[in-house]
This record gives structure tokens, C-alpha cells and sequence, in this order.
């Protein structure tokens, strides 16, 4: 049955390129079935190709498809060409699941949009380009499918085009990703360059014959690699995209910037892990960067009034996690966590999309209030997938997997106590932000009568979503609660184990349990400053020192600001100067010359008869007189 | 004889243009359209046949015509056409069509005269592309000068004269360089050899000092310079691409630029070897300048086809650079971006030019929210401005992939200035797209459409470009035996040259 | 002799002193054949005074011809008035 792999990708594709062409003149029923349908085609034969794989699980726990030769020149090959393993497996039957569900919810999202069949066009050629992309078994094909789902959000934030501010966030976010683009293309030169191949598997296993653990090339591929990540995961220093892409439709925010795209960059290092492995020094600057992600996003988002920008930030903040662990070596607990924050994510992203449809598009939280009376499956949603993010000990997902990384932080040999703590503190601010949002938004008094409740296209998905942010947790029971690890065994057989070590007094259980504290002392913050007095933080922020950190993390850490003077205004300010090129007025110089020439050799034809003679007898005597003497 | 005929329907087709015209314009009009399509289904029909690789292999040139002109000065008419040829004479045939299609409610005075112009300009091309006598890649060289100069003065925008005189001087001052260069290399090699020729294959072996090969490797090289366009002497290009009318842009950009190509490809590094090696590095440093600068400049511009036009600019810089960097990676990325850019280009041209038939302006002040109402075409102009970007799936990414891959392996700085090049095409492209197709319609346009003419052109070249992208594997093999002749013989003589060396 | 001519011919604007000074050219050159010819005995020089004679008288009656033209069109008979192939 695993022959059917290269169908996942294919079908949602011609289900776009037939809505892009013919989807205008279609009926609305049609596009939402086939549009949906062609993901949920997907998303069945990946849990058949999934039950396959595990049940009989092919040589060497991988299988390799190929479609067609895409290119071969001069000892460069690439294939269009599939590769099934256990992390492929997962990365595409979560993808394709959680895309089914959200697409399923956007026929009720989008049904009074006039751009219906566009929408589901681009949402599917995304997925048939996120797909390519981790199926992809050359680091080419992985590219283009990189490129695809740039583009992709870049057509789905600018959606609603006719909003200029809709364009501008699309074209930020095409350009900061292509940045780390430009960086990731450069790193599979050096990778051919060095190793003869862009086949993954090949590629790796020749860099463990060539390349001595921290050789500077190593490293230099790695980093060029971890630069394409971090553009595309909106990690820190590119990570300035993802809180303005929240301008596109939410289903939209739900897919790419929740669940699937800005995890091609986690991804993409836990599919090159051995050349990462190669390079401490970049698998350091990876978890370094994860940490410091994580915290910041988490400040940011603790400022945010927009309950998409809050879920912004945090997306970033929750991706951070993802490459801590992959920086200290614990790559099955990221992709766990991948998972699980899949799950959550777009849960907590579709009922904000259901809360902003409800409240006549309104977005700012303070302006809502005592929601969970009026909308209750879409609170019940909203709290079960924040209790999931915030990490509520046992009975959501969340918990299973960000302990999971925090242990992995600690106990790793290449993780360490100040990473334990930074993730510490994280869960402290998640938990913080998240019931700031839920007790100011459904709680309280409300503001805005409720218009278009969810009904079944919305709450379906939500539901089902609820159940798995409960309990996609227990796939992986750590240490304390049986070491059940069925998920990990299957993630172990394409990805490294992490080594543990015993550090301090500090076990698996004592680790849950202060994440546990932090847990609940956020929790009784958040319940404090925003329940109990909704005020008790207006000291915090008038105050000038408060007012002042406000802004800063508010302004996402003043990194739009330092970016704009430093490289945007550069460009456009040269770009706008040299409008007519400076290189034409040296040849605007030569036509000016020649036309001087012109003005002063007119002169001597001055018509006048004795002026001609004049001359006529001067040159007779210049003549006679060279003639004599020279 | 299948060569003759290429150039020949052409040249009659234009004629018989201008007569028809003094009766009936659209009989004049569907001559061409007939002319161009039977020269390029003549070419596929060459293509097709000539296609299994061991032919190409075996043959130095496909097919032949060679007959005596001058024969004591040594000029003879010999055409000939091998792989490289091959896909460039289809390309023009192609673009031919295009042109005539694009111009058929475009142009209304001078109909005749016009497509006569159109006809020669495409008889010119092809003879450059086919010729081998070096004398008479000369003259098609300067017959494809004349017929473009007219149809830019006297069917392009408002500045026409001034675009038109500037791309005469440019391209006719480069020539007199090629001119002297020819001349010279002609009596270099008499007074080596005795014997007067102006043959290419016998040129090639020609041997002579280092200094005196650059000198004259200049003057070949300043002419296609100009043409490619190099910067600095690229400024020809944008008034002369915005001035014309829409078949002469896509012409200009998607053949015109491509000869230049051609000309270093075939004649300067096959000829002078260790010149070009010593040239190098100054021209492929003021490749990617130009890439960069290109796409810089592209994206400062207010004018839609001034846009466009600088974007040629950046992509033939990707080509300049790979043909200095002559490795066999970078060399077949450089042919796919030539085919590629001819299509992308030309169908952003053709698009912008319906674009300025319908709302008669081309400043992207005066559109926005265009997509409201004509979806369509917006679509379209998206789809040719992602290829133009470097989107992987599409031909123009996998020249330029090609084309970087090979430029690393001789030079890691050329390769990330040239991948800051593409990340810079990214700017232009979107403000390509966000100024004129997305935004509100501020201006509140409504309009026709793309009418079914246009989907004719359009349709194609979606297909050709994706083909490209996901299967460029016949083009490649059809390039392939061309490409390791020209490089066997670049090595030859390069090896002489170093034996002579003490 | 000649050299007056030529000062004549420069700075006179009236175009019958122009004819004049080109007369005085004329025979000057004349005077200089035939005392070239009287100082190497030989006839030449009195053949060649003839010819010059000749070709003097042609030439004035032309050049009063276009005078006259000259004349007639400007009104005047100054030479610096007949510029229009100025430039």
C-alpha cells in the first residue's frame, strides 16, 4: 500500500489546478467538495499508507518512490522522488489530517467571501506543496515545495488584496522567509559542491564519511541550513513576519502559521539532523536560539490586545520549544511536540476565528467579554486547547510533550540547566498570556451581542481537535507514568535517541513538577490581574519604566525597527534615487559632447563668402609654408 | 535546404505583407501569422527528427547549406544549425508567433510596412543564429538592426525617436567594434595560414599572442555586451523596451538579447580561449553587478514595462556570468535561462502591452485592485512574474539553480552575490504584482478581460514554462552534444596556447 | 601686387570692389609670367598672360552677371548679406 504515497501530494494539487481554472464558474457546493475533499482524500490514504507502514513496516523502516527523473546534468541528479520513513510518516499524517479538518472549516468560515474557489485553490495547492516538501527526498524537491508554501502564504495573507495593509504583511513575510531562503539555497550549493549529491540519505551518509565532527565545512552547511529554518519557522532574527501574516483569513493563520508551515524549518533540521550533528557549534546556536525565541515571543504576546497576534507570538514562541529540543539532541521530543502544538494550534486559531466571526470581526480582547455563555463549544474549544499550550498536568497533550523537552533540555549532554530554566520561565509566560486572553475574552461582562454563532462546518472540527489536544498526549507516557513511549520507539527508528544523563537531584519527575508550579503560578496570575480585578495591571503599564517595556515588547522587541532603518530604507531610498540610473548620464554626457562639437564646428560654416576666402587663403599659406620648411 | 527556408518564408512572407496590405490589412496580417507558423512547425518537424541524442552526437552540424559568394575573399554563404542553434531558431519561430498575435489589434497604421519589418527582423535573427561565415553573421547581424530601429520610431510610445536612436548607435557602434575584430582576425589568420577565410570552423585554431587575442576578443565581446545587456552599457535597454510597441518588445527581449548570448557562446570563448579565460573575472564580477543592479533599479521604476525591462537586465546577467564561469553545470543552466526568460519575458510583455491597450498608460500610479476586474490576465501576469522571481517548479529557477550550482564550484562569492541577486528579483516582483493587479481600484477601471487571442498566446506559454521547470530533460539532451563541442573545441586551443607558453 | 589683391578681396564688402581686387589678383599673377619669361627668355610667360586674359574676361563678365542676380535679392551689394548657408 505505500505505493500510494505519491498520490498525497498529487491529488490535493490537481484539486487546485482544476479550482484554479475552472473554480470561478463553479457552484459552491462543488468547490467546498472538492476543495475539502481532495485534502480528506489525502488525509485517508496517509492513514493507510501510515497503518502500512507500521503494521509492515518495510526494509529498513523506509520505502523510496520515484516518480520521474526531474533532472540529471553533468553529475547533478535530482529527482522528483518520495522518501517514506517513520518522520515523514507522522510529519504527513498530522499535515494532512489537520488540514483536512481546517479546510472543513472553512467552508463555514469563508461562505460569504467572493474569492471562495481562489481560497480553496491556494489553501490547496499549499498542502500539496507542504507535502512535497516532507515527503521530498532530495533537498531540491524539498526546496521547491519550500518555495510553494512561500508562496502560498504569501497569496493567502494578501488574500483579501484589496486592503493594501493586507499586501504589505504578504509581501514581509515573502521576503523575510526568503531571506533565510537565500541562505538555505547557498548551503545546498556547499553541500553539492562537497558532496556530490542533494539525495538526502546519500547526502548524509557521505557526510559521515567525509566530514570529522565540527569540520568548519560541516558547520558552514549546517548554519546556512539553520538560516532557511529560522526564516521559514519565524524564529529569532526573522521572525518579524508572523504577527503581521495574521491579516490573512484564519483558517489560513490556523494552517500555515500554526500548524504546518512555519514547522518545515523544524522539519527541515530534524530531517538533516547528521549534519547538525556534525556541527555542535550550530547545534548549540540552535537551542540558544530556541530559548531565546521562546522567551521573547512569550513577552511579546503577553502585550498583544489582538487574540490572533497573541496566538502569533505565541505560535513563535511554541516553535522555540521545538528547537530547543532539536538543539540538544532530543529530535523525537520535537517532533512530538510538532504534533501535539498541531493539534492545539489550530484549535485555539479556529475558535478565535469562530469568536471573531461571532463578534462583528472584532479582534481586540479588551473589547470583548462573558463569551463562555454565549458561544460554549467554542469556549470548552478555546480552554481545552489553552490549557493544552499552557501545559495543564495529565489531560492535555501539551504537558506530555513540552515536559518531554524540558527533560531533554536538562538532561542531554548537549542541553544544561540555564536552557531548562529559560523553558521554565517560558511555561510560566504561556501560561500567563493564554488565561489572560480566556478570562478577558469569555469571562466577564459581555460587550458584543453574538452574531453568526459556529455551527456544525466550525464546531465539528473544533470538537474533534478538543479530543486530540486531550489526548495526543498519551501516545508518549514518560518515565513516572509507565515509559510508555510508543510514538518515540517508532520516531527512533529514522531519528537519534537522546542520550540522558543524571544532572543534580533533578529527575523526570521532579521536572514535571515545578513545570507544574509554573504552570498553576501562571494560571493564578493571569486569574488575579484579569478576573478577579480587571484593572490590577493599569499600575503596571502606567508607570514610565512599565509603559516603556510595554512598547518595547508590544514592537516585538524593536526588531521591525532596527530592519527598516537598516535594510529597508536603504534600498528603497536607492532604488527611487537612481530611478533613471546614474550609468545613462555618462552616455547623456557623450550625446551632450557630441552636440557641443556640433554647436562649435557650425560656427566656421557661417555662410558669409569672405570668411570662406579668409580661410582659403590661410590654409594656402599654412601649406606653402610646411611645403618650404618642412 | 531546410535552413533556406526558414530564412526565406520570412523574408518573401514580409514582402508579400507589404504588398497585401495596400488592399486589405488583415490579409496581411494572417500572412505573417501563416509565415511564422510555418517556419516554426518546420523547425519542430527539424527538432523532432534530429531528436535521438546519438545523431547529435555524431555530427558536428545537423544540417547544412554552403555556397560561394566571394569565394577569393574567402566569403562564402554557409548557414548551419546544430543543437544550440536548434532551440534558438524554434524559440524565434515561437516568439514570431507571439509578436504577430500580440500586434493584431495593436497596430492599425502601416500595417504592411510594419509586418515586413517584423518578418525581416525575425530573418535577421534566425541568419544570425545559422550563420557560420563570419561575414555573413555579420550582415544578419546589422539586418536585424535596421527593421527594429523602424519599428520602434514609428509604431512605439512617445519617446520612440529617442528610445530608437539610442538603441541604433548602441548596437550599430558595438558592431563597427565586431566589424574590426572580424577584419582583424581575418588577416591574423591569413598571415599565419596564406589563406583568406572568413569560415568559422577554420577560424577557430587561429593562433596568436595573448594580447593581441583580447584586443580583438574585445571587439566581439563589447558588441555582444551591448546586446546582452552588460552593464554598463545596458542603458540602451529600458527606453528601448518601454518605447516600443508590444510585438517589438517581446522581439526585442525575448530574441534580440539572446543573440548577444549566442555571440559569446559561440564565438568569443571558442575563439579566443585564453582571452576569455584572462577576461574573465572582470566579466563575470560585472555579471553579478549586474544582476544586483538590475534587479535594484527594476524595483525602483514606476513604469510597468520599464519594470520589465530592467528585469532582463538582472536574468542576462545570470547568463553572462555563467558562460565566464564555462563549466558544463553552469553552461546548461544558462540555456535553459535564455529559453526560459524569452517565454517569461515575452508573456509579461505581451500581458503589460494588453495591460496599456486597454487602460492606455503604463504608470503604475494610474492602476491598482486590478484583479477586481480582469481576473484573468491578473492571474496570468502573477504566474509570469513568480517565474521571473526564480520559483522552483517553473524553467526560470531551474537555469538559475543550474547556473549558481555551477558558479560556486569556481567562485563561492560570485554565487551568494549572484543568490542576493535573486532574493532582490523578489522585490520587484511583488511590486509588480501589489502596485498593479492587487490594492483597490482606486481608479475604478472595468475591462475586457483576456480575449481569446491572448489566451492563444498566453495558454502555451504557461505549459512551455512549466514544462521547463518539472521537465527540462529534452531540451537539455538537445543542448548537451552542442555545448561539449563548443567546450572541446574552447579546450583545444586553450591546451595550444599553453604549450606555447614558456 | 597679388598680396593687395588678396587684402582687397578680404576686407572690401561691396561686391564690385570684390571683382576688382580679383582682377588685380589676376594680373598680378600675369605681370609675375611675363617677368618670369623676360628674365629666362622664353615665350611661355606671354602665352600664359594670354590665357589669363582670357580666362579674366569670363570671369568678370560671370561674376557681373551674378552680381546683378545678387543684387536684385538683397537690395544691396554686400557680400556678408548672402548668408543663408549659414550653419
Amino acid at each position: 500500500m505505500l505505493e500510494l504515497t505519491g498520490l498525497i501530494p498529487a491529488i490535493p494539487f490537481f484539486s487546485f489546478l482544476l479550482l484554479a481554472i475552472f473554480g470561478p464558474r463553479m457552484a459552491r457546493r462543488a468547490v467546498s467538495i472538492i476543495g475539502a475533499g481532495s485534502i480528506g482524500a489525502s488525509a485517508v490514504i496517509s492513514g493507510i499508507v501510515t497503518a502500512s507502514f507500521i503494521s509492515a513496516p518495510p526494509a529498513d523502516w523506509s520505502y523510496h518512490q520515484v516518480i520521474w527523473q526531474w533532472m540529471s546534468v553533468s553529475g547533478f541528479q535530482a529527482d522528483i522522488g518520495f522518501y517514506l520513513d517513520a518522520l515523514s510518516v507522522v510529519m504527513v499524517l498530522v499535515i494532512t489530517f489537520v488540514a483536512f479538518l481546517i479546510h472543513v472549516y472553512s467552508t463555514e468560515y469563508m461562505e460569504g467571501d467572493e474569492g471562495y474557489s481562489r481560497f480553496f485553490a491556494y489553501m490547496n495547492l499549499f498542502v500539496a506543496s507542504m507535502v512535497t516538501l516532507v515527503l521530498a527526498d532530495n533537498l531540491l524537491l524539498l526546496y521547491l515545495g519550500w518555495e510553494g508554501v512561500g508562496l502560498c502564504s504569501y497569496l493567502l495573507i494578501g488574500f483579501w488584496y484589496s486592503d493594501p495593509v493586507n499586501g504589505r504583511a504578504a509581501r514581509k513575510a515573502f521576503i523575510v522567509t526568503r531571506v533565510g531562503d537565500t541562505s538555505m539555497v547557498i548551503g545546498l550549493f556547499l553541500i553539492f559542491d562537497r558532496l556530490g549529491t542533494l539525495n538526502l540519505q546519500e547526502l548524509m551518509h557521505r557526510a559521515t564519511l567525509q566530514w570529522p565532527v565540527g569540520a568548519a565545512v560541516a558547520v558552514a552547511a549546517a548554519a546556512l541550513l539553520l538560516g532557511g529554518a529560522v526564516g521559514k519557522s519565524a524564529q529569532l532574527p526573522l521572525q518579524t513576519w508572523l504577527p503581521d501574516a495574521m491579516a490573512g483569513p484564519t483558517p489560513t493563520s490556523a494552517l500555515i502559521h500554526a500548524a504546518t508551515m512555519v514547522t518545515a524549518g523544524v522539519y527541515l533540521i530534524a530531517r538533516t539532523h547528521v549534519l547538525f550533528s556534525l556541527a555542535p557549534p550550530v547545534m548549540l546556536a540552535v537551542a540558544v536560539i530556541g530559548a531565546a525565541t521562546l522567551l521573547l515571543a512569550g513577552c511579546s504576546a503577553l502585550t498583544q490586545r489582538d487574540i490572533k497576534r497573541v496566538l502569533a507570538y505565541s505560535t513563535i514562541s511554541q516553535i522555540g520549544y521545538m528547537f530547543l529540543a532539536l538543539g540538544v539532541g532530543a529530535w523525537s521530543a520535537a517532533i512530538f511536540h510538532f504534533m501535539t502544538h498541531a493539534f492545539f494550534k489550530a484549535l485555539l486559531f479556529l475558535a478565535a476565528g469562530a469568536v471573531i466571526q461571532a463578534q462583528h470581526e472584532e479582534h481586540d480582547i479588551f473589547k470583548m467579554g462573558g463569551l463562555r455563555r454565549m458561544i460554549p463549544i467554542t469556549f470548552w474549544a478555546f480552554l481545552i486547547s489553552g490549557c493544552a499550550l499552557a501545559g495543564l498536568p495529565l489531560i492535555t497533550a501539551g504537558f506530555y510533550s513540552k515536559g518531554m523537552i524540558l527533560w531533554g533540555a536538562w538532561s542531554s549532554p548537549q542541553g544544561g540547566p540555564a536552557l531548562w530554566i529559560a523553558g521554565l520561565v517560558g511555561v510560566l509566560l504561556t501560561s500567563l498570556y493564554i488565561f489572560r486572553v480566556i478570562f478577558v475574552a469569555f469571562f466577564g461582562q459581555a460587550q458584543i451581542p453574538v452574531e453568526h454563532p459556529p455551527r456544525l462546518a466550525k464546531n465539528l472540527p473544533m470538537v474533534v481537535l478538543s479530543a486530540l489536544s486531550i489526548g495526543a498526549g498519551w501516545v508518549n507516557l514518560p518515565s513516572y507514568l509507565g515509559n510508555k513511549l510508543w510514538l518515540n520507539d517508532v520516531l527512533y527508528t529514522a531519528l537519534p535517541k537522546v542520550a540522558e544523563r543524571q544532572v543534580g537531584w533533578i529527575t523526570e519527575d521532579w521536572s514535571e513538577g515545578i513545570i507544574t508550579a509554573a504552570f498553576a503560578l501562571g494560571l493564578l496570575l493571569a486569574y488575579e490581574l484579569y478576573l478577579r480585578r480587571r484593572d490590577a495591571t493599569r499600575p503596571l503599564t502606567e508607570n514610565a519604566l512599565g509603559r516603556a517595556i510595554h512598547e518595547f515588547w508590544y514592537a516585538d522587541w524593536g526588531f521591525d525597527f532596527v530592519y527598516d532603518k537598516l535594510f529597508v530604507a536603504p534600498v528603497v531610498w536607492f532604488a527611487q534615487v537612481d530611478k533613471s540610473d546614474f550609468i545613462d548620464k555618462f552616455y547623456d554626457g557623450v550625446a551632450a559632447v557630441s552636440r557641443a562639437c556640433y554647436r562649435a564646428l557650425s560656427a566656421t560654416e557661417s555662410g558669409r563668402m569672405r570668411w570662406y576666402a579668409a580661410s582659403i587663403v590661410g590654409g594656402t599659406v599654412v601649406f606653402i609654408f610646411i611645403v618650404l620648411v618642412l | 535546404m531546410i535552413l533556406i527556408w526558414f530564412i526565406g518564408i520570412l523574408l518573401a512572407g514580409g514582402i508579400a505583407c507589404w504588398i497585401a496590405a495596400r488592399w486589405s490589412a488583415p490579409v496581411c496580417r494572417w500572412i505573417a501569422l501563416g509565415a511564422t507558423i510555418a517556419d516554426f512547425v518546420l523547425s519542430l518537424a527539424l527538432w523532432v527528427r534530429s531528436y535521438p541524442v546519438n545523431l547529435l552526437q555524431q555530427q558536428e552540424w545537423l544540417r547544412q547549406v554552403n555556397w560561394n559568394w566571394f569565394p577569393d575573399a574567402g566569403i562564402h554563404f554557409h548557414l548551419a544549425i546544430d543543437g544550440l542553434s536548434l532551440l534558438l531558431v524554434v524559440l524565434t519561430f515561437f516568439l514570431g508567433i507571439v509578436s504577430v498575435l500580440a500586434s493584431w489589434t495593436e497596430i492599425r497604421e502601416g500595417v504592411g510596412f510594419f509586418h515586413l519589418n517584423l518578418l525581416w527582423v525575425l530573418a535577421g535573427i534566425t541568419g544570425v543564429f545559422l550563420a557560420v561565415d563570419l561575414f555573413l553573421f555579420y550582415f544578419a547581424w546589422e539586418l536585424m538592426l535596421i527593421p527594429m530601429y523602424f519599428l520602434i520610431a514609428i509604431w512605439g510610445h512617445e519617446r520612440r525617436v529617442y528610445a530608437a536612436v539610442k538603441f541604433f548607435l548602441f548596437t550599430q557602434l558595438s558592431g563597427l567594434l565586431m566589424l574590426i575584430s572580424i577584419l582583424a582576425l581575418y588577416m591574423i589568420h591569413h598571415s599565419a595560414t596564406g589563406v583568406y577565410t572568413f569560415e568559422y570552423s577554420e577560424l577557430i585554431g587561429t593562433s596568436m599572442p595573448l594580447h593581441t587575442a583580447i584586443w580583438v576578443m574585445l571587439g566581439f565581446f563589447i558588441a555582444f555586451a551591448v546586446k546582452l545587456p552588460m552593464v554598463p552599457f545596458h542603458t540602451w535597454l529600458p527606453d528601448a523596451h518601454t518605447e516600443a510597441s508590444t510585438a517589438g518588445s517581446v522581439i526585442l527581449a525575448g530574441l534580440l538579447l539572446k543573440t548577444g548570448a549566442y555571440g559569446l557562446l559561440r564565438f568569443v570563448v571558442p575563439l579566443f580561449p585564453a582571452a576569455a579565460h584572462w577576461f574573465s573575472p572582470i566579466a563575470t564580477v560585472l555579471a553579478a553587478i549586474g544582476i544586483i543592479y538590475g534587479a535594484v533599479l527594476a524595483f525602483g521604476q514606476t513604469d510597468l514595462k520599464r519594470l520589465v525591462a530592467y528585469t532582463s537586465v538582472s536574468h542576462l546577467g545570470f547568463v553572462l556570468l555563467a558562460i565566464f564561469v564555462w563549466n558544463k553545470l553552469a553552461l546548461e543552466g544558462a540555456l535553459i535561462t535564455i529559453i526560459a526568460h524569452g517565454i517569461s519575458t515575452g508573456a509579461l510583455f505581451v500581458l503589460v502591452g494588453g495591460l496599456q491597450e486597454r487602460i492606455h498608460t503604463r504608470e503604475m500610479d494610474r492602476m491598482g485592485g486590478l484583479w477586481h476586474t480582469i481576473p484573468r490576465l491578473s492571474g496570468a501576469a502573477m504566474f509570469f512574474a513568480m517565474a521571473s522571481i526564480g520559483l522552483p517548479g517553473l524553467g526560470d529557477f531551474v537555469g538559475e539553480f543550474l547556473i549558481l550550482l555551477g558558479t560556486y564550484k569556481v567562485s563561492v562569492g560570485l554565487a551568494v552575490a549572484a543568490a542576493i541577486g535573486v532574493l532582490a528579483s523578489t522585490l520587484y516582483g511583488l511590486k509588480f504584482i501589489q502596485r498593479a493587479f492587487h490594492g483597490s481600484n482606486v481608479h475604478h477601471w472595468e475591462l475586457h478581460d483576456l480575449f481569446a487571442r491572448e489566451v492563444v498566446i498566453i495558454a502555451p506559454m504557461i505549459v512551455i514554462l512549466l514544462w521547463l521547470g518539472l521537465f527540462p530533460r529534452p531540451v537539455l539532451n538537445t543542448f548537451v552534444p552542442a555545448m561539449q563541442k563548443l567546450q572541446e573545441q574552447a579546450a583545444r586551443q586553450y591546451q595550444a596556447y599553453e604549450r606555447g607558453q614558456p | 601686387m597679388f598680396a593687395l589683391g588678396t587684402i582687397g578681396l578680404l576686407v572690401r564688402r561691396n561686391l564690385v570692389f570684390t571683382l576688382m581686387s580679383i582682377e588685380i589678383m589676376l594680373n598680378a599673377a600675369g605681370l609675375a609670367f611675363i617677368v618670369a619669361g623676360a628674365h629666362w627668355m622664353q615665350a611661355d610667360g606671354q602665352v600664359m598672360f594670354l590665357f589669363i586674359l582670357a580666362m579674366a574676361a569670363s570671369e568678370v563678365s560671370v561674376g557681373l552677371a551674378l552680381l546683378l542676380r545678387l543684387y536684385h535679392q538683397h537690395g544691396v551689394l554686400d557680400t556678408d548679406s548672402a548668408s543663408e548657408m549659414k550653419g
